[in-house]
C-alpha cells in the first residue's frame, strides 16, 4: 500500500494519526483548571505547528539530504504569501487555486536562486542564499511595493475583482474557503470537562501536511533520495562514479522551495495577508532551528522540531510573573522571589532567550536532535546503562561523517 | 563633482564599521578555522559598554535646593552626578562629555574577557565539528547575548551622544575651493574614519612587526608544524580572539554616537559583514577591509539621486547584487587564498 514498506507504512499510519487527533491530544488539562493555559489546542496554534512543519520538511529535504545549509529559506515562504494572496484578489477566494499558484511561483524562484546559489558550496551557498532572501526582502519593501504594498503588506480589499466569485456581497471581507466551507469554522464539542476545537483550516492544512509528509517519505526512500546523500557524503567520490551532482542538488533545492511556498501559500490561506517580515533573514533562521532541533536528516525530526518550537513560543509567551507566583507560592518568601526572578527570564518576553539556550545546548551536545536523543533513551531502556560502542550505532545514515575538518587540535 | 565627493566621504564611516568587523571575523576564521556568527553580538556589546559608561557617569544624587521652587511649589531637587561632586564640576563635566572615546579604555579589557570566555567556553569544542555546526552554535549565542542585552537596556535605541567638541560638521567644500555648506561632514565620522584606519593599521602592524604576529601567521599558514616546534600556538590563537573580539567591540564603542545602539544592531551588521568577508575572500586580511571600504562606498554611491532615478530601489540591495556578481565571477573573493574553505 502506498508504495512504502511494512516499517514505513505503519510509521506514516502513526504519523496520520497523530495529526488526526492533535485537537484532542493537544487539549489535555480540563477547562479552567490551573493548567489549562498549557493546552495547545486552539486553532491558530495548530495550523501554526502543521504549517511550519511543511516548511520544515521541505527543508530538510535540502539541508538533512544534501548538506547544503540555506539561509534564505524564508524568501520562499514570503514569495508563496504574496502570490497566494494576489490569487484571493485577483481570482476566488478559494485556496486551492492560491495554493497551487504560491508552489509554482516560489518553485520557479527556487530554480532561478538554485541555479546561481549552487555553483557555490559550503559557507559561500549560505551566504549567497542569505544575499538573495534579503535581496527580495529589501525589494518587498522599497522597489515592489505595487506588488507587494510595502510596509503595511498585501491585504484583501473590497473592490478586488475576484472574477470567479462575482461582486462581493455586502461591507465586509470575504473569508478563505474550500469549495465553500469556511476556513475559520470549526466544531466545538464539549466532553471530559474539556472543549475540542476541530477546525477547518486545521483539517485542510493537516490533510496537507500528512501529504506533503508522505511525498518525502517516498523521496528519502527513492533511488533520488539516495543521490541526495551521496552528494551529502562525497561529492568527489560521486563525480568520480560518473554523475553530475548538480541537477540532483538543484532539484533538492527547487522541491523544498516548493514546501516552502506551499507552507506560505497556506499561511496566507488561513490568515489572507502577506507581510515582508516573512522574508526576513531571522524567519529563514528560525526554520533551519526547528530542523536541527528535531534532527536533520530524519523524517519525523523537522515535524517534530516545528511543532516543538511554535508551542514553546506560544505557552512561554504567555507566562507572565503572575503564572508564576501561583506556582511557586508554597516556597519562602525570599527563595520564591529569586526562583521567579529566574523563571520570568525565560519566560514571557524571554521566550528568544530560552530558544538560543536550547539551540545551543541542541547543537553542542546533541547535533542529531531530539530524535537522536529519544532514540539514545531507547537504546538505554533496552540494553541497561552499559557503555555505549561507537560502531553499534543503528543508523549510520543519520551520523554522517563531520565533512573536512579544519584546525585540528 | 561636489555629489561624488560627498557619497565618497558618505561611504567612508560605513565602510570603516564594516571594514572592522569584516577584519575581526576574518582574524577568527584564519586563525582558528570557526565562522562566528556571534562576531555582530560582540560589536553590539562594544555600542552598549560606550552606553553603560555614560550611564555610570550619569549615577547622580538629589540635593533639595532650598532657594529654587518648582512649578508645583516645592522645592527643587537638583541632580548632581557624583562624578561632578567627586571631581569638580569641570572636570566632571569632562568626562561625561567625553564619555564615548573614554568608554574605549573601558571596553578593551571587557571585550578580551568576553573573547576569552566565548572562546574557551564555546568555541573551543567546536574546532572539529563541520562549519554547519560552527554557524549554528553561534547562531544559538548570539540570540542569547541579543535578549540579555535586551533585558538589560530594553528595546529602544539609546541615544549616545558625541562629545560636544566635535558636535559641527566639517566643511570640506570651502577647503577644497566648492561652494560652502556644498559638501558637509560631521566630525565624528571623520573621526571613526581615522580612528578605523588606526586600529587596521595597529592589527596588521601586530602581525607582520612582532614576534607574536610572526608566529600568528605562521599558524595560520601551517597550524601543526608551528605546533611541532613546541610553540602553544592554541594559546596564541586564543589570544588572536580575544584581540578581533576587541577590534569589534571598540568598532561598536565607536559607533554608538553614530548609530544609536539597540539590541539587533548587531545582527544587522552581521549580515552585510558575512557579506563583505566573502567578498574580500575568506582568510585574506587586506581583501575583507578592501572590501569594507569598497561596500561602504558603493552602498552610498548608489544612494544618489541621479543612480536611484535610473535604477530605483538599487540603493537598498546594491552589496548583495556586487556579492552575487562576484562571488560567481571570482569564486574566492576578491583576495581569497587558494585553498580555504575549498570542499
Amino acid at each position: 500500500m502506498f508504495g512504502l514498506n511494512k516499517k514505513d507504512r505503519s510509521f506514516l499510519l502513526i504519523v496520520i494519526a497523530l495529526t488526526l487527533l492533535t485537537p484532542i491530544l493537544l487539549q489535555p488539562f480540563p477547562a479552567g483548571s490551573e493548567l489549562a493555559q498549557f493546552n495547545g489546542g486552539y486553532p491558530d496554534l495548530m495550523q501554526k505547528i502543521a504549517i511550519f512543519g511543511i516548511f520544515a520538511v521541505g527543508f530538510n529535504i535540502l539541508f538533512g539530504l544534501t548538506g547544503y545549509l540555506s539561509f534564505g529559506h524564508a524568501a520562499f515562504l514570503g514569495i508563496g504569501s504574496y502570490a497566494a494572496v494576489w490569487m484571493m484578489k485577483l481570482l476566488t477566494m478559494n485556496v486551492i487555486p492560491a495554493i497551487m499558484l504560491a508552489m509554482v511561483v516560489s518553485g520557479l524562484f527556487a530554480a532561478a536562486i538554485g541555479y546561481v546559489s549552487l555553483r557555490r558550496s559550503g559557507i559561500y551557498f549560505s551566504i549567497l542564499t542569505l544575499a538573495f532572501a534579503q535581496m527580495s526582502y529589501k525589494m518587498a519593501y522599497s522597489v515592489l511595493t505595487p506588488l507587494t504594498n510595502g510596509e503595511t503588506g498585501l491585504q484583501l480589499a473590497l473592490d478586488d475583482p475576484r472574477i470567479l466569485d462575482g461582486a462581493a456581497e455586502g461591507s465586509s471581507l470575504p473569508v478563505t474557503n474550500i469549495f465553500g466551507l469556511a476556513m475559520n469554522s470549526s466544531y466545538k464539542l464539549e466532553a471530559l470537562g474539556r472543549v475540542f476545537t476541530f477546525n477547518v483550516g486545521y483539517y485542510f492544512c493537516a490533510f496537507i501536511a500528512i501529504l506533503a509528509f508522505y511525498v518525502a517519505i517516498r523521496l528519502f526512500r527513492s533511488p533520488f533520495g539516495m543521490m541526495l546523500r551521496a552528494v551529502k557524503s562525497n561529492q568527489q567520490r560521486m563525480t568520480y562514479t560518473g554523475l553530475d551532482p548538480k541537477p540532483y542538488t538543484l532539484a533538492a533545492f527547487v522541491i523544498s522551495g516548493m514546501y516552502a511556498g506551499l507552507a506560505g501559500g497556506l499561511l496566507a490561506a488561513m490568515d489572507p495577508l502577506a507581510g515582508a517580515d516573512r522574508m526576513l533573514w531571522t524567519a529563514s533562521g528560525e526554520v533551519v532551528i526547528m530542523t536541527i532541533l528535531g534532527g536533520a536528516g530524519t523524517l519525523m525530526g523537522p515535524v517534530l522540531g516545528a511543532g516543538v518550537i511554535k508551542y514553546l513560543e506560544n505557552i512561554f509567551s504567555k507566562i507572565n510573573e503572575g503564572v508564576l507566583h501561583g506556582w511557586f507560592s508554597f516556597l519562602p518568601d525570599g527563595v520564591e522571589d529569586v526562583v521567579i526572578w529566574i523563571f520570568a527570564r525565560f519566560t514571557g518576553e524571554g521566550w528568544h532567550l530560552t530558544l538560543g539556550v536550547t539551540f545551543m545546548l541542541v547543537v553542542t551536545f546533541l547535533p542529531g536532535g531530539l530524535i537522536e536523543g529519544l532514540r539514545r533513551l531507547s537504546k538505554r531502556i533496552k540494553h541497561g546503562s552499559q557503555k555505549r560502542d561507537k560502531y553499534d550505532d543503528p543508523d549510520p545514515e543519520h551520523r554522517p561523517d563531520p565533512g573536512k575538518r579544519v584546525a585540528g587540535e | 563633482m561636489e555629489t561624488i565627493l560627498l557619497q565618497l566621504l558618505n561611504g567612508l564611516d560605513k565602510g570603516s564599521a564594516y571594514a572592522l568587523i569584516a577584519l575581526g571575523l576574518t582574524l577568527i576564521f584564519g586563525t582558528l578555522g570557526v565562522v562566528n556568527f556571534a562576531h555582530g553580538a560582540i560589536f553590539m556589546i562594544g555600542a552598549f559598554c560606550a552606553v553603560t559608561l555614560s550611564k555610570l557617569l550619569n549615577l547622580s544624587f538629589e540635593t533639595i535646593d532650598p532657594d529654587k521652587v518648582d512649578f508645583l511649589g516645592n522645592p527643587a531637587k537638583i541632580k548632581t552626578p557624583y562624578v561632578e561632586a567627586w571631581f569638580g564640576p569641570e572636570f566632571g563635566h569632562a568626562l561625561i562629555d567625553w564619555s564615548v572615546p573614554l568608554a574605549i579604555l573601558f571596553s578593551i579589557p571587557i571585550m578580551i574577557v568576553v573573547g576569552f570566555a566565548m572562546e574557551r567556553g564555546l568555541i573551543k569544542h567546536f574546532y572539529k565539528r563541520p562549519h554547519a555546526d560552527q554557524i549554528l552554535v553561534t547562531f544559538g549565542l548570539a540570540i542569547v547575548l541579543q535578549e540579555i542585552i535586551k533585558y538589560f537596556y530594553g528595546a529602544n535605541p539609546i541615544s549616545t551622544p558625541a562629545p560636544d567638541a566635535f558636535k559641527g560638521s566639517f566643511d570640506f567644500g570651502a577647503m577644497l575651493g566648492f561652494d560652502p555648506n556644498l559638501i558637509i561632514y560631521p566630525y565624528w565620522r571623520l573621526i571613526y574614519f581615522g580612528f578605523a584606519a588606526v586600529v587596521i593599521g595597529a592589527v596588521f602592524s601586530f602581525l607582520q612587526f612582532t614576534t607574536f604576529g610572526m608566529v600568528v601567521r605562521a599558524g595560520m599558514a601551517d597550524r601543526e608544524t608551528v605546533g611541532l616546534l613546541g610553540i602553544n600556538i592554541d594559546r596564541r590563537f586564543t589570544i588572536m580572539f580575544g584581540l578581533a573580539s576587541a577590534v569589534a567591540g571598540v568598532a561598536g564603542v565607536m559607533y554608538a554616537p553614530i548609530l544609536s545602539p539597540n539590541y539587533h544592531m548587531g545582527m544587522d551588521f552581521l549580515v552585510l559583514c558575512f557579506v563583505v568577508v566573502v567578498v574580500g575572500g575568506m582568510g585574506s586580511l587586506p581583501g575583507a577591509v578592501a572590501a569594507g571600504f569598497l561596500l561602504g562606498i558603493l552602498e552610498s554611491f548608489s544612494s544618489m539621486n541621479a543612480v536611484k532615478s535610473v535604477l530605483p530601489g538599487i540603493d537598498q540591495i546594491i552589496i548583495y547584487v556586487v556579492a552575487i556578481v562576484i562571488l560567481l565571477t571570482r569564486p574566492r573573493g576578491l583576495m581569497g587564498k587558494k585553498g580555504v574553505m575549498e570542499e
